[in-house]
């Protein structure tokens, strides 16, 4: 296992140090000391190596993953797992806003709460939160499932596309054209392995889905101001 | 982007390295907000007396005989510690206003940062490390302080566009955002009589606070009612004589860190602010929830 000390070394050279990884490193193990919330720490890694950071991070922590295996022990900043493409990103902790935006792939794990904005605009990515999450979560979210063991909050995937959202606990408000759906058995077979995933305790039979209504795929004069 | 630090002290071992403490949490900060820094602290209050807290941009004249001009027009002692561009004039906590009326008159120039029994503000333009060592803020110290670090988006980089803004008597505003409503509203208060002077979206949303108060509203409803009044982003940091507040607009994208442990409650707009306190490994770590006002007390 190779170890970095980031109050020592720097941003700069950790990341370029993980860049360099290629597909057949064998330097696959790294442990991240002193990250002191530091920001973009373990962005745009592109390699099968597990790092692992030993404290909290601030902004971007894992933006842009591919392959690798991030896992924060302490809490992450806003804008976690941004832009995700594959690989597993895993946080102890509480996630800041919009853990897991735009992401295309892979799978977040939040075995905290995560705050406002989760999985905006997602486009593929696993989203597993332990705890709750905040308002205007799943904002837009176009594809991927994001889960979620304990309450959300306001404005649930409002403007929401093809994302599939499960929720165990009580949804505060819903927003424009998210409604809840009917669990089919694979439902129920896709979040069994999504909690399994994501080492939840919890059993699939005890969450509701919502989608889409599709009803503002297309224009409609009734929608406009 | 701005900076917030705050910092309330529960344990009274870590009294005397409030300032000390505020300054590491507001240099960590000066990435966030390079272009002027600021601190309010409460340190002690002696009975009857109340400060104020002046700025002069030429202060070895303006400040040189201000003690004495000031004591001649009160009938009443006053000092004054003078602090690079600031000096804190003690006064009779009865005749403050008087001290104000009066300072107007004799010395024109000099600008009132702050009014209270134990509230101090120092501010000025520059990096928030040089700001803090002009004033030497890391010898003070206290019971509870907020600094900020500014990055101007809505006003000139000057001193009186700096934060933190004095609310009322022992009362300041720190903000990390932007008022988009800030014109209409200066002029609504305005026309009520509420003197505001800068253009600062911030000193808007200070004079707010002090004109629902005026009117009888306490801290905790006019930061209420902020939230309907204001249009805009914010975080908003307060002191009070006795501890802090804080409240997130709706959408609450301005970011904010919380952490208590038996000795403090802190506040940072990121982690990295709280890092070197201590015991923060075991401190609860928090973000405070949108549109929902907190405080801690002494």
């Amino acid at each position: 296992m190779q170890t970095f000390d980031l109050a020592a070394e720097g941003l700069r050279k950790l990341n370029a140090t993980l860049h360099a990884q290629t597909a057949s490193t064998n330097q696959t193990s790294w442990e991240i000391v002193n990250p002191k919330g530091s920001h973009a720490i373990a962005v745009g890694l592109d390699a099968p190596m597990e790092v692992n950071v030993k404290g909290s991070t601030g902004y971007y922590c894992a933006g842009m993953n591919k392959q690798a295996t991030v896992h924060v022990h302490g809490s992450a900043g806003p804008g976690v797992a941004e832009n995700m493409m594959s690989g597993t990103v895993i946080i102890d902790g509480d996630a800041s806003q919009y853990a897991g935006a735009t992401g295309h792939g892979g799978t977040l794990i939040i075995k905290g709460n995560a705050s406002s904005r989760c999985g905006i605009s997602m486009k593929g990515i696993d989203i597993i939160v332990h705890g709750n999450i905040g308002h205007m979560s799943a904002f837009m979210a176009q594809s991927g499932n994001l889960v979620v063991c304990g309450d959300a909050g306001d404005a649930l995937g409002d403007s929401l596309y093809e994302a599939r959202l499960f929720v165990r606990g009580n949804v505060k408000s819903l927003g424009a054209d998210c409604i809840e759906k009917e669990m089919r058995p694979e439902h129920i077979e896709l979040l069994t392995e999504l909690l399994a995933r994501g080492g939840c305790d919890a059993k699939p039979e005890e969450f509701k889905r919502y989608g889409s209504a599709r009803q503002l795929y297309n224009f409609k004069p009734d929608n406009a101001y | 982007m701005c900076g917030i630090v705050g910092l309330f002290i529960k344990d009274k071992a870590l009294e005397p390295q409030l300032g000390k403490m505020l300054t590491d949490m507001l240099i960590t900060m000066t990435d966030r907000g390079p272009d002027s820094a600021g601190i309010a602290i409460y340190g002690d209050k002696s009975a009857g007396k109340a400060k104020l807290t002046v700025q002069s941009d030429d202060s070895a004249v303006a400040f040189a005989d201000l003690a004495e001009t000031l004591s001649d027009r009160l009938g009443a002692k006053v000092s004054l510690t003078r602090k690079d561009t600031h000096a804190v004039l003690d006064v009779p906590a009865d005749q403050i206003a008087q001290a104000r009326a009066a300072l107007a008159e004799i010395a024109p120039g000099v600008r009132v940062m702050s009014s209270g029994e134990a509230i101090e503000i120092y501010k000025e333009v520059g990096l928030p490390k040089d700001v803090a060592a002009r004033f030497d803020v890391s010898s003070m110290g206290g019971t509870h302080g907020i600094g900020h670090t500014r990055m101007a988006t809505e006003s000139a980089v000057t001193t009186m566009g700096a934060h933190p803004f004095n609310t009322g008597p022992d009362q300041c505003l720190v903000h990390n955002g932007s008022l988009s409503n800030h014109n209409s509203l200066r002029r609504k208060l305005r026309r009520d009589g509420v003197h505001i002077e800068t253009e600062n979206d911030t000193e808007v949303g200070a004079a707010y606070l002090t004109w629902r108060m005026k009117n009888g509203a306490t801290l905790g409803e006019a930061l209420e009612s902020s939230l309907v009044d204001l249009d805009g982003f914010f975080t908003f940091v307060v002191g009070t004589e006795d501890g802090f507040g804080v409240v997130r607009d709706p959408i609450a994208c301005k970011p904010a860190v919380m952490a208590e442990t038996d000795q403090y409650v802190a506040f940072g707009s990121e982690y990295r602010a709280l890092v070197n306190l201590p015991g923060i490994e075991d401190a609860r770590v928090w973000e405070p929830e949108p549109a929902t006002v907190y405080f801690w007390n002494h």
